[in-house]
């Protein structure tokens, strides 16, 4: 993991009368992924004591981690102080690598095909492969969780190779399927529930990415690794992965 | 024990939604916060109950709400000016009464403002999803199974009646006008805007748009042009104005995604934006821009004036 060194710049910007926001890097990139996810949780060990009752929450993204605070306990100067105090710690102690959770490699089943993935055709046409070319591309990469967010458990996972890119869908679908496995430009997601949806589908995973009753809730978490894993239809239907009647229909 | 008696829905009527105080530190999951619209009269409808402020309550848009009581409870409607029958006789808002088993509760269509809301004694009793009980009907959470009420829903409480009635002095109800002034903090890409950008921006009036809900008001009026189309997708703040592609501004409110890659002009306090809740379809607003240090200000000054305001007693 890079560690955090004194160089790396962060700008702390106010976002609304109880929220800052801390900017790492102005691009996306998994050193400023890195960073966001260090901090974050550098602020939430604080949270368990001296930051308990002023932060309320935290919400990391790409290259940003924004921060809403109480108003009834404090304002944005003293937030304001604290973060950029608790920042300089982590640009000056190394022991604080410690504190740090362990990131994990998740390996998500996919089954890949026309069937299951219905913008694949349309992939390989527009970058000149052939659909087990985009297939096999899509698992060769292991990507990052960037950001969690637009609806709960959907996790924005990149990048994606160049050769596989794709841009949204000119029209959203109505209902995109729960477990679906979805590129938009150089990002890709597994929908955690059914939803309208723009992205490109490719495949159907059965694994659930949001989960209200397991623990925990989501098998991944900002900053973990993803890999995918092709898998037949008979071992997606084992899994209790389930084929939708459509795919919601493009108008 | 399982409750199973409380206050039985004859008519869910256009919008009615189960809320406690809102949802908080489920951010990084993707859950956002939901909550009252107008917090203020949430917590008076709580206040008048004799409960927690936080109780979980019954938020009321537009109106059409009915129900029947199951037992015998003290119960309290604030917010916007919506019609009131209790058994069939017409009733004033912003007071506590005390219903039996058997009592209908009528609620007509607001003449004024848009969200009002319901509370009973210790409040409803709702099992909380993430530590809350609002529901959030996108993300099928909260409430009851992630959904607005509907006919024949049952919502659980305690057979609680409070000794007193109370009522709230007609002066110290807030006003709900069709224009509404939005103090707001510039914020977030507020340097990619030019001065002439925040100037049109600042002293331009706008028109709630038919597009407005729990999510974002749509606002219609003087175009805004960013230098910038979009940015990397980040964390959204309450009453965060978007500034889309056209140009026309949206105020993010309580059911906001939780992140997202507009540029963002400012965010409106939250005072304002509770009064921004209370306007529909042709709703008049305008920008006026503040400090954090006024805002902080706004903020103090409404609770302090809320707990300064001691209703009375009534019968």
């Amino acid at each position: 993991m890079p560690t955090f060194t004194p160089s790396h710049k962060f700008n702390i910007h106010i976002a609304g009368e109880n929220a800052l926001i801390i900017y790492f890097s102005e691009q996306a990139s998994s050193e400023a992924s890195a960073q966001v996810q260090q901090v974050e949780q550098l602020i939430r060990h604080a949270m368990q004591d001296e930051l308990s009752v002023d932060i309320i929450d935290l919400i990391p993204s790409y290259a940003s981690l924004m921060v809403m605070f109480n108003m009834m306990t404090t304002d944005h100067h003293q937030v304001r102080q604290k973060l950029t105090t608790l920042l300089q710690s982590l640009a000056n102690d190394s022991k604080i690598d410690k504190q740090i959770d362990e990131t994990s490699i998740v390996e998500l089943p996919v089954y890949y095909s026309k069937e299951s993935g219905p913008d694949l055709t349309l992939i390989a046409k527009k970058n000149n492969l052939t659909v087990e070319q985009v297939i096999e591309i899509h698992q060769t990469q292991e990507y990052r969780v960037y950001a969690i967010g637009f609806a709960p458990g959907f996790a924005y996972l990149g990048e994606v190779d160049d050769s596989i890119a794709m841009p949204r869908l000119n029209t959203p679908r109505m209902k995109v399927p729960k477990g679906a496995v979805a590129i938009a430009d150089r990002q890709t997601a597994v929908y955690p529930n059914a939803s309208p949806g723009g992205w490109n589908i490719i495949g159907l995973c059965p694994t659930d990415m949001f989960d209200p009753a397991a623990t925990p809730i989501m098998p991944v978490k900002v900053g973990d690794k993803v890999k995918f894993k092709g898998i037949t239809k008979k071992e997606y239907l084992a899994l209790g992965g389930k084929l939708p009647d459509d795919f919601g229909i493009i108008a | 024990m399982t409750l199973t008696k409380g206050f039985l829905i004859k008519q869910p009527g256009v919008l009615s939604l189960i809320q406690d105080a809102g949802r908080f530190g489920a951010f990084n999951i993707g859950l956002t916060n939901g909550g009252p619209v107008d917090l203020t009269a949430f917590q008076w409808a709580n206040r008048l109950c004799g409960n927690n402020l936080n109780a979980t309550a019954i938020e009321i848009s537009v109106g059409g709400l009915s129900l029947i009581a199951q037992l015998d409870s003290t119960i309290a409607i604030t917010g916007a000016n919506m019609p009131l029958k209790i058994n069939g006789q017409h009733k004033e808002l912003w007071r506590s009464y005390h219903v039996k088993a058997g009592d209908v509760i009528e609620l007509g269509i607001a003449t004024q403002g848009v969200r009002s809301y319901l509370a009973v004694a210790d409040g409803f009793i709702i099992e909380p999803s993430f530590a809350s009980t609002a529901t959030i009907c996108r993300e099928s959470i909260g409430g009851l199974n992630g959904e607005k009420l509907k006919t024949a829903d049952v919502l659980p409480c305690a057979s609680q009646t409070r000794s007193q009635n109370l009522v709230l002095a007609e002066k110290l109800r807030p006003e709900y006008s069709n224009e509404v002034l939005l103090h707001t903090v510039p914020s977030y890409q507020q340097h990619y805007f030019s001065p002439l950008q925040q100037r049109l921006f600042f002293s331009s009036e706008y028109t709630v748009d038919k597009s407005f809900d729990r999510m974002g008001y749509r606002l219609a009026g003087q175009k805004i042009v960013c230098d910038i189309k979009g940015i990397l997708s980040e964390g959204i703040c309450h009453g965060a104005v978007q500034i889309p592609a056209d140009g026309q501004p949206i105020v993010l409110m309580n059911d906001r995604q939780t992140i997202g890659g507009y540029p963002k002009i400012g965010a409106v306090s939250s005072i304002d934006t509770a009064k921004l809740g209370q306007l529909s379809q042709g709703g008049k607003v305008r920008f006026e821009p503040i400090t954090m240090e006024q805002a902080h200000n706004l903020f103090h000054l409404n609770l302090s004036r809320f707990n300064r305001s001691e209703p009375k007693t009534c019968d």
